[in-house]
């Protein structure tokens, strides 16, 4: 068949109700705080790696929020871990341990535990 | 010999003037043109932001007009309203004339239209109701759709007729985002099952206890709150609203089906209020409410020597802020009455 060089768009639109949220509950419930986002930004201003590359853990928040669970896992590994985030934070946020809880889920997931 | 005061009005800023004033030794007359005093507090069950019920704040300013004698004249409303050298003369509908040495309008705001925002569904799809409505159903002790069901996710749309250049009104109602949370609050309280999901532009939490209870929200009631302005809601065919609004954190459009949908209204200047305007000759703003001479120190006075405001006929506010300017329009008040200046 001739290729016209034509592609169908991926949908960009948030479905909420389609989208699975197990890893948004699995984390309000380890990590409380998780709740209190405000999405100020100041955990990705102050992140070393979101100066390198285009990570924000202000978005990571939302898309694990929104069930944006393939986006999540693409960009999880750029965190470091370092904890910055977790000390700027005006609201109190665990904000470091809820890449930890998203990496346990995905290996949890991967394993089939939840 | 005593002076005589009217004040226009008989809501939450006009019974505070009329029972301080009166207080004062001063003879006082309220002009409400509802049957019964209280106004918008009426209309509302528990306030913020600790959620005391609203009669008992109808109770205490009942009690300041019932203890200090005022002439309180419902029903009614001004026909006519003359300046002589020294007094403001005043024809009520039923004809009566009353001779005033000063006047206070406190005839508070009007609650947004939200059928005007026709892209909402207002008075055209069955489950998206007001702030107002929710109060009213939080009153009877029952949330229910029109099908006499529970709702399980609701969604509310904060600024509806603020902000908004398309109705009118470009400014902020300031009172609608503490009200949604607190909204959001008292239904999950009773519908423990519920998701509740309020989609603002921001969170203007500016009063005092404000942000404590929208962290409230967060935390103890697991309210969700989704940035952007809902562009569109759309009936479906099971009887649910679809909602389009961009996620703005996220950067993406979004769609959710919602089974009921609660407008936050904003508040307008009360068009008895620009009746009273034009009657009696008083400056309005660019926001259409009464504009003050003075917006630091003399948000009571009016272009009218001896007409003074007090309250949400000025600008949108809060009961605490009403009773505070109610209370700062008698000290306006009986300076001018003491020395004729103002």
């Amino acid at each position: 068949m001739d290729k016209f060089g034509f592609t169908i768009s991926a949908g960009r639109q948030i479905d909420y109700d389609s989208n699975n949220r197990r890893l948004a509950e699995y984390i309000f419930e380890k990590e409380p705080s998780f709740r209190l986002c405000i999405e100020c930004g100041g955990c990705s201003a102050t992140c070393t790696t979101a100066n390198f590359t285009g990570f924000s853990l202000r978005e990571l928040h939302i898309l694990i929020k929104r069930g944006e669970n393939d986006q999540v896992r693409q960009n999880l590994n750029k965190c470091m871990l370092c904890g910055k985030c977790t000390l700027v934070c005006p609201r109190g946020v665990n904000t470091r341990n809820i890449v930890v809880l998203a990496k346990n889920a995905f290996q949890k997931s991967d394993e089939y535990e939840i | 010999m005593s002076k005589h005061v009217v004040v226009i009005g008989g809501g939450v800023a006009g019974l505070e003037v009329a029972g301080q004033l009166s207080k004062a030794g001063i003879e006082v007359s309220v002009i409400e043109k509802e049957i019964n005093t209280g106004g918008h507090l009426n209309n509302w069950y528990r306030l913020f932001p600790d959620r005391r019920d609203s009669s008992e704040v109808k109770e205490y300013l009942d009690g300041m007009t019932h203890n200090h004698g005022i002439n309180l004249l419902t029903n009614t409303t001004i026909e006519v309203f003359k300046r002589n050298t020294s007094h403001f003369l005043i024809t009520t509908n039923g004809g009566k004339e009353l001779t005033a040495d000063a006047i206070i309008i406190a005839t508070g705001f009007d609650l947004f239209k939200s059928s005007r925002k026709e892209e909402y569904g207002y008075g055209i799809y069955d489950n998206v109701i007001t702030s107002v409505d929710l109060e009213k159903m939080f009153r009877k002790g029952k949330i229910a759709l029109t099908n006499q069901t529970v709702p399980e996710t609701i969604g509310i749309i904060h600024c509806v007729g603020s902000r908004d250049e398309k109705v009118g009104n470009f400014y902020c109602s300031k009172l609608c985002c503490v009200t949604a949370v607190k909204q959001a609050i008292e239904i999950r309280e009773f519908l423990p099952d519920s998701k509740v999901f309020c989609f603002y532009m921001d969170m203007r939490m500016g009063g005092a206890f404000y942000e404590e209870l929208y962290r409230e929200a967060q935390e103890k009631w697991g309210v969700n709150f989704i940035r952007g302005k809902v562009s569109e809601a759309s009936e479906t065919i099971e009887n649910k609203l679809l909602i389009k609004v961009e996620d703005t954190l996220a950067g993406r459009p979004l769609k959710m089906k919602l089974d009921m949908l609660v407008l936050m209204a904003g508040m307008e200047m009360s068009e008895d209020g620009e009746k009273i305007a034009g009657i009696v000759g008083l400056k309005t703003g660019e926001n259409r409410f009464f504009a003050a001479t003075d917006n630091l120190i003399g948000s009571n006075r009016s272009n009218i020597d001896g007409v003074f405001y007090a309250g949400s006929c000025t600008a949108p506010m809060n009961i605490p802020e009403t009773i505070s300017h109610a209370r700062a329009a008698v000290v306006e008040v009986i300076d001018y009455l003491n020395d004729g200046i103002r």
